[in-house]
């Protein structure tokens, strides 16, 4: 992502060789190219001792880089299960899943741990933060296990809390924090290692309205900024803030539509800063 | 992923659980501390007994009456009385050709008496000496005199007190000149001997002297010896001087070759042998049960670790989520298992120590020369043990915790 972003300041107005489209230093538009996400025919069974529990049945669709789908469905309709599998928390057991044009099918489960560590962030609905842990160290998380040790962790993890606004409470443990604070840590952990695709589970199911919105305008932020965020919900309110709808029932895609009237989260701005 | 992470990760997660972390510590810290402590007092206690031997001479040569077994306790020492050592053995080996490696050479005979004094009455144990006593046995003489070579036969009623005996039997003024009465014979106190402080066997201090046929003879009516012992010139010679002992005994007893001997010929160093093989078994048996604290301690690390594993497993879920491979995992674990144990080990190596060290300050009031002996080797096993001990019992938590699946991180609640 970043270097591509750099592409886009040579000129006011390009079209880059991978056929992203700039304007002013953002890219605006992505060309005819790879997907970023491809499955097809995606399925996934639980084999319990007598049970057989098909989660997904045939799912396919694909995804560019920079979009921010929504992935909606009711309880138990398998759009969790679809979310771990896109991000390589769990093999399918049937279909193909291409991630940037390769098999993950044939990755080894350590190089799906690199891939986690270095392109997927991960947002989820219970925070997920290391208690009597301080928010710096618990955002220093996916550096520890980096096979390439980076310079100046330090600065990443600055600027990580600074995109959520956190920077104040660096020094804090995280049991400190309010539900909302706890989220945008959450998600600065997502940010550290400077993926290129975030995944938020419910990201605002165990937060009050207002905390909520916040973290949703996190979310639009980093979209904005040319980062592809993947959400899953069940709220309507909240999967509006996307750019795009994936409704999920009993394991299959029964509407994938652009979201028409997009809700732009403003509020709680204030507390940002 | 830096050397110094796995490190950082396992002390965070320790710090982030202090009571367990104490608890589990305490397990092993008294695992180690009774292997130190055993071990040092072993050691503390051989020396004891080492230098008591040693005070006595390591190159003294003793002769027993009564055949006896190589390895096996002479007669005399289970209480049957024999009586084939004759004086005239004794004077046979005092004769410079028949032993050419023999120093000095003594008679003994023992018995105890009630003795009295003008201050004084109490029951003590005397022993007849010859008057190379002194040399054989390095006594010293504090006050007056030993017995002059010419007092071993001819009756002389003279006594020579231990240091204890002496302050005892006349607590206000100088013994010497003075008489006592030990059997209603009245002896007169010739001279004093210095404290040499007591023995596990016996106390030296504790003893009144008399010339042997003055005991053979009025005390205690017999004519042989109860032992003789003598002083080699040399510990390279005391080989040579015990089989000449042996012929020159063998000889003079007419006992044909292949006939078993009446008397025994030992050495010190013999005795040294037996003593510190009998001391190294009671030494690593004591150490193989402390060992079996350790191994508690151990299986206390194990449990706890598995207790751990299972908090945890949202941790390494989440931990996984995050890129962390199982490898990562494993020696998260195992680093923190090896460091309960290894800080436990240093801690319980303090507490061994410290005990050690305190005993090391009372049992010298107790009347024993204590050394304090901290063997090297018992720090470094420790240390090592504990160490080790943390990582293989961590071995199968640390696997558990590896194979969690990532998902967990986000299904259990």
């Amino acid at each position: 992502m970043s270097g591509r972003q750099a592409d886009c300041f040579i000129s006011n107005v390009s079209r880059k060789r991978d056929g992203s489209v700039c304007y002013n230093g953002v890219i605006i538009g992505l060309g005819n190219v790879m997907p970023l996400i491809t499955v097809k025919d995606l399925r996934k069974t639980y084999e319990g001792e007598d049970v057989k529990t098909t989660v997904l049945q045939g799912v396919t669709f694909s995804m560019e880089k920079g979009e921010f789908v929504a992935i909606m469905g009711p309880s138990g309709s398998g759009k969790s299960t679809l979310m771990h599998i896109l991000g390589l928390l769990e093999r399918p057991t049937g279909g193909e899943y291409r991630l940037d044009g390769n098999d993950v099918a044939e990755l080894s489960d350590n190089e799906l741990a690199r891939l986690r560590n270095k392109r997927i962030g991960f947002v989820f609905q219970a925070f997920n933060l290391l208690p009597k842990t301080t928010v710096e160290e618990n955002v220093e998380l996916p550096l520890l296990y980096d096979s390439d040790p980076m310079e100046r962790n330090g600065k990443r993890i600055a600027e990580a809390l600074e995109a959520v606004g956190m920077t104040h409470r660096a020094k804090y443990f995280s049991n400190q924090l309010s539900g909302g604070e706890k989220q945008r840590v959450a998600i600065a952990r997502a940010l550290v290692n400077d993926p290129d695709i975030v995944f938020a589970d419910e990201p605002t199911g165990n937060l009050d309205s207002k905390s909520g919105l916040q973290v949703m305008r996190i979310l639009q932020r980093l979209n904005d900024a040319g980062r592809t965020i993947i959400l899953v919900t069940h709220e309507t309110s909240t999967a509006e803030h996307a750019k795009r709808i994936l409704r999920v029932v009993d394991g299959k895609i029964v509407s994938d539509d652009p979201v028409l009237t997009r809700k732009i989260a403003k509020d709680g701005e204030e507390s940002l800063k | 992923m830096k050397l110094t992470d796995p490190v950082k990760i396992a002390y965070r997660s320790l710090v982030a659980a202090k009571l367990r972390f104490f608890l589990t510590v305490l397990g092993i810290v008294i695992g180690v501390a009774a292997v130190i402590l055993v071990m040092s007092i072993g050691a503390s206690a051989q020396a004891l007994i080492f230098s008591q031997v040693a005070k006595v001479g390591s190159n003294l040569i003793a002769v027993l009456p009564g055949a006896s077994q190589e390895n096996g306790p002479p007669a005399s020492a289970l209480g049957i009385v024999t009586t084939t050592l004759k004086n005239g053995d004794l004077d046979a080996m005092r004769e410079k050709r028949n032993v050419p490696n023999l120093v000095d050479v003594s008679g003994y005979v023992s018995g105890s008496a009630s003795i009295e004094s003008p201050a004084a009455s109490l029951q003590t144990s005397f022993q007849g000496v010859s008057p190379e006593v002194v040399s054989v046995e390095n006594m010293e003489v504090s006050e007056g005199r030993f017995f002059f070579p010419e007092e071993e036969d001819n009756l002389a009623r003279i006594a020579v007190l231990g240091s204890t005996r002496a302050k005892d039997l006349f607590p206000n003024d100088s013994p010497i000149g003075q008489s006592v009465v030990i059997k209603k014979i009245p002896f007169r106190v010739v001279g004093t001997l210095a404290s040499r402080g007591s023995s596990t066997f016996s106390n030296p201090d504790d003893l009144v002297y008399i010339p042997l046929g003055t005991a053979q003879k009025l005390l205690l009516g017999i004519d042989y010896l109860n032992f003789i012992r003598g002083k080699a010139d040399d510990l390279k010679n005391i080989d040579v001087a015990m089989s000449d002992m042996d012929s020159l005994l063998r000889n003079r007893h007419k006992i044909e070759v292949g006939e078993e001997s009446d008397f025994s010929v030992r050495s010190t160093e013999q005795a040294l042998e037996v003593l510190s093989g009998v001391t190294n078994v009671l030494k690593y048996f004591l150490t193989a049960i402390a060992s079996i604290s350790l191994a508690v301690g151990g299986i206390g690390i194990m449990n706890s670790m598995l207790i751990a594993v299972n908090q945890r497993i949202r941790e390494v879920g989440l931990r996984k989520a995050v890129g962390a491979q199982p490898h990562h995992i494993m020696i998260q674990f195992l680093i923190e298992s090896g460091v309960v144990a290894g800080f436990g080990g240093i801690i319980g190596i303090i507490f061994g120590v410290g005990i050690a060290f305190i005993a090391s300050l009372i049992i010298p009031k107790l009347g024993y020369e204590w050394q304090f002996i901290v063997p090297g080797s018992s720090i470094l096993i420790g240390f090592l043990v504990s160490f080790f001990i943390g990582v293989l019992f961590g071995l199968y938590p640390a696997w558990k915790a590896s194979k969690i699946p990532p998902i967990e991180a986000l299904r259990y609640e």
